[in-house]
């Protein structure tokens, strides 16, 4: 009798806990589930680039300059195989390579002194899609389509919370905090200085509910340092509200917990 | 039954952690002063009126005090009150936060003053404009002569409400107080407020003072001074100006101080050009000795819990400092820089040795662990020397002379306060020149 019991109970059991999981996704508006395109898991990566160093910055604004430039406008084929070596090795169109070979700047005419470019340059430019766009037009379609396919691939990223946010969302919202949050100096560096807020948001990111997981602690005796550190971490919240998170993905992070631990910032 | 609820119990907490809460580290943050608006206190209308002061302006008195204070700590940034928008006597009833929010104020402090049958009455409160509630209200009631002070006692609440760490504006400074040319310096013990208000002079001028030292209850003050042209330990108390000769030895003693529970002083006493420490008891009156080496150790001080000793030797051929056993046992360097090592002071908080260097004729003060590690060097010049720690252990006086002239012109010796990071250096002002300070503990506990 009790065996029967015990499956019966453990198939239930089973069963409502797969139909809570399952269902929520079910009820999930399908306007959100990102198109689904083949990706290759290059943006999963150990450095951020947030936030950018001042002269880093300039850089990569100037190369995306470049790149947008290269891409919009419809420059002569002969203009381009003017600087890239790689056009002539393309394969596809000797008849192009033959004619090219005759003009004054041929590439292979060109001193290595001449020729050379900058890192990113060499990146961008050494695109072999679109230089066999520009000759040839057929193949236009199919670099766009690329390129297409690359944008979507980085939004999708930020869109896959499977596993929380990415380094650089968190990165994002870590630098906005440090920004707000004023440390207080007074605070013992051997005591266990671990502030938990448990946070729930707005889609904008503003905060609806702010609660502090070891709030017992406050009002513990001897440990009055503990409710100044709190209190300053609850106060860089709401300076710094609404939070950088991402734009989608609210399901994910609607419910946030931060950690505050100044001991590394106070032992200098 | 027992099973079937603890397999229910494991899919619920499964079906809980299915969802695994976004968890950021936040481990670091900025360390700009906080904005903090310090509202002028607001002078009730049924204040009586008095000949000491223009009780109208007391309340804004009292704040500039305490702006002053927090200023002076370089962890706060009090805002300037031309961009209050509300006004005091509304503010301390109800603050408008978004007003000062506006001014980007993190922390507000507002207040009310009272004069009556004589006494003075003050209460404050400070509020977190950002989550918009209080944090703490108190009131004080004294003299009215002593509203100074209890500008500093309310800068001290504030400070250890917000910093976590008790505060050091009520508190008074004792110094060697100079005037007149180099070789003819005239010293007197100097007695005032942290901030340099209330200064009074102790004695008279007559004969060269040295060193002076509070003792734990602030109340009686142990110095050197020269009698007959001998250098002898002495104790002063404060209130009633009674002065007595510690003890009557045939030699030279130096570097007197308290013991932490201020009921022995420790000092050094040469002897046949041997210089030792010893500790006197002020009860009985015995006198023990504490080291016992053919070499010059001077400059001994307490840690806090009075368990050791930290002094300055040249045992090893070059001054450096040691720490031993407040029974004179477990002797053992610290120091093994380059330069000299002198004027070692434990930290209040016990963590820390203050200390003086020299090096290449340059002078730094700096602070390190009490087991010589993590040395930090925090300031250097021409010549400086002698600090002394402020009661929560978070800044440090010290005097510096500047260079002189040959005739002895354009000497001066002034009071420099500095914080343990190495930040905030300022000059303390005082009537006359000054040096040796030594910093009270706080006056209100």
């Amino acid at each position: 009798m009790s065996r029967s019991l015990f499956f019966s109970f453990f198939l239930h059991a089973f069963f409502i806990c797969l139909t809570a999981l399952t269902l929520p996704f079910m009820l999930r508006n399908p306007i959100d589930l990102p198109p689904i395109v083949s990706v290759e898991f290059i943006e999963i990566r150990d450095e951020t680039n947030i936030p950018y160093a001042p002269k880093a910055r300039k850089i990569i604004e100037k190369v995306k300059k470049e790149k947008e430039r290269v891409v919009s406008e419809q420059a002569p084929p002969a203009d381009i195989a003017k600087e890239k070596p790689d056009r002539i090795s393309m394969p596809e169109d000797k008849k192009e390579k033959q004619e090219l070979k005759k003009k004054k700047q041929n590439p292979e005419e060109i001193k290595p002194q001449i020729r050379q470019v900058s890192e990113f340059e060499k990146k961008e430019l050494f695109d072999p899609n679109q230089i066999a766009a520009l000759i040839d037009k057929a193949k236009e379609e199919q670099a766009e389509t690329q390129r297409k396919n690359e944008k979507l691939t980085q939004s999708n990223v930020k869109n896959s919370f499977a596993k929380g946010l990415s380094l650089s969302e968190e990165d994002a919202l870590r630098a906005q905090i440090f920004g707000c949050w004023s440390v207080p100096l007074g605070l013992p560096f051997d005591e266990e200085l671990l502030v938990r807020i448990k946070l729930k948001l707005k889609p904008d990111g503003t905060i609806l509910k702010s609660e502090i997981l070891d709030h017992a602690r406050m009002n513990t005796p001897g440990q009055s340092f503990y409710r100044v550190l709190a209190e300053s971490a609850l106060r860089a919240i709401r300076i710094c509200q609404p939070l950088k998170v991402p734009p989608t993905g609210y399901e994910r992070w609607k419910n946030l917990q931060l950690n505050f631990d100044p001991t590394e910032m106070l032992k200098g | 039954m027992k099973k079937i609820f603890f397999i229910f119990l494991f899919f619920v907490i499964s079906f809980k952690n299915a969802y695994s809460l976004i968890k950021v580290d936040i481990t670091r943050g900025n360390l700009d002063p906080l904005p903090i608006a310090i509202s002028p206190l607001h002078v009730d209308s049924k204040s009586e009126k008095l000949s000491l002061f223009d009780t109208d302006k007391l309340g804004e008195e009292i704040s500039k005090v305490i702006e002053q204070n927090f200023r002076s700590t370089g962890l706060f940034n009090p805002l300037k009150k031309d961009s209050f928008v509300q006004k005091p006597d509304i503010a301390h009833l109800k603050p408008r936060f978004e007003d000062w929010r506006l001014i980007k104020a993190q922390a507000l402090i507002t207040g009310k003053v009272l004069i009556k049958n004589k006494k003075l009455k003050v209460e404050f409160r400070l509020w977190d404009t950002i989550a918009s509630k209080e944090m703490i209200a108190l009131s004080f009631t004294t003299t009215p002569p002593n509203w100074r002070r209890v500008a500093h006692i309310i800068s001290d609440k504030v400070y250890e409400r917000l910093t976590g760490e008790s505060g050091y504006f009520d508190t008074r400074i004792i110094y060697v107080s100079e005037t007149g040319p180099k070789d003819r310096r005239i010293k007197k013990l100097g007695l005032m407020d942290q901030d340099g208000y209330n200064v009074k002079y102790l004695t008279l001028g007559n004969e060269l003072v040295l060193t002076p030292r509070f003792n734990p209850a602030n109340q009686l003050i142990t110095y050197m001074s020269y009698f007959k042209n001998m250098p002898r330990v002495y104790l002063l108390d404060i209130e009633t100006g009674i002065q007595e000769v510690v003890g009557s030895f045939p030699g030279m003693t130096f570097a007197p101080r308290f013991s932490p529970d201020g009921k022995k002083i420790i000092m050094s006493f040469a002897k046949d050009g041997n210089s030792d420490i010893y500790t006197m008891d002020l009860k009985t009156r015995i006198v023990e000795k504490i080291t016992n080496h053919p070499s010059i150790d001077t400059s001994p001080s307490y840690s806090p819990d009075g368990k050791f000793i930290c002094f300055n030797s040249d045992r090893s051929g070059i001054q450096q400092i040691y720490v031993m056993r407040s029974d004179g046992t477990q002797v053992k360097r610290i120091t093994f820089g380059t330069g000299l090592y002198g004027t070692p002071v434990w930290s209040p908080r016990g963590d820390l040795i203050a200390f003086t260097k020299v090096r290449k004729g340059r002078f730094y003060i700096g602070v390190m662990r009490t087991d010589g590690t993590g040395e930090r060097l925090l300031t250097e010049n021409f010549y400086q020397e002698a600090p002394s720690w402020s009661p929560n252990g978070r800044v440090l006086v010290f005097y510096r002379e500047t260079k002189s002239g040959t005739k002895g012109e354009g000497f001066s010796a002034k009071l420099w306060s500095i914080d343990i990071t190495g930040y905030n250096e300022r000059q303390i002002k005082t009537e006359t020149d000054a040096s040796d300070p030594s910093w009270s503990s706080l006056l209100s506990k």
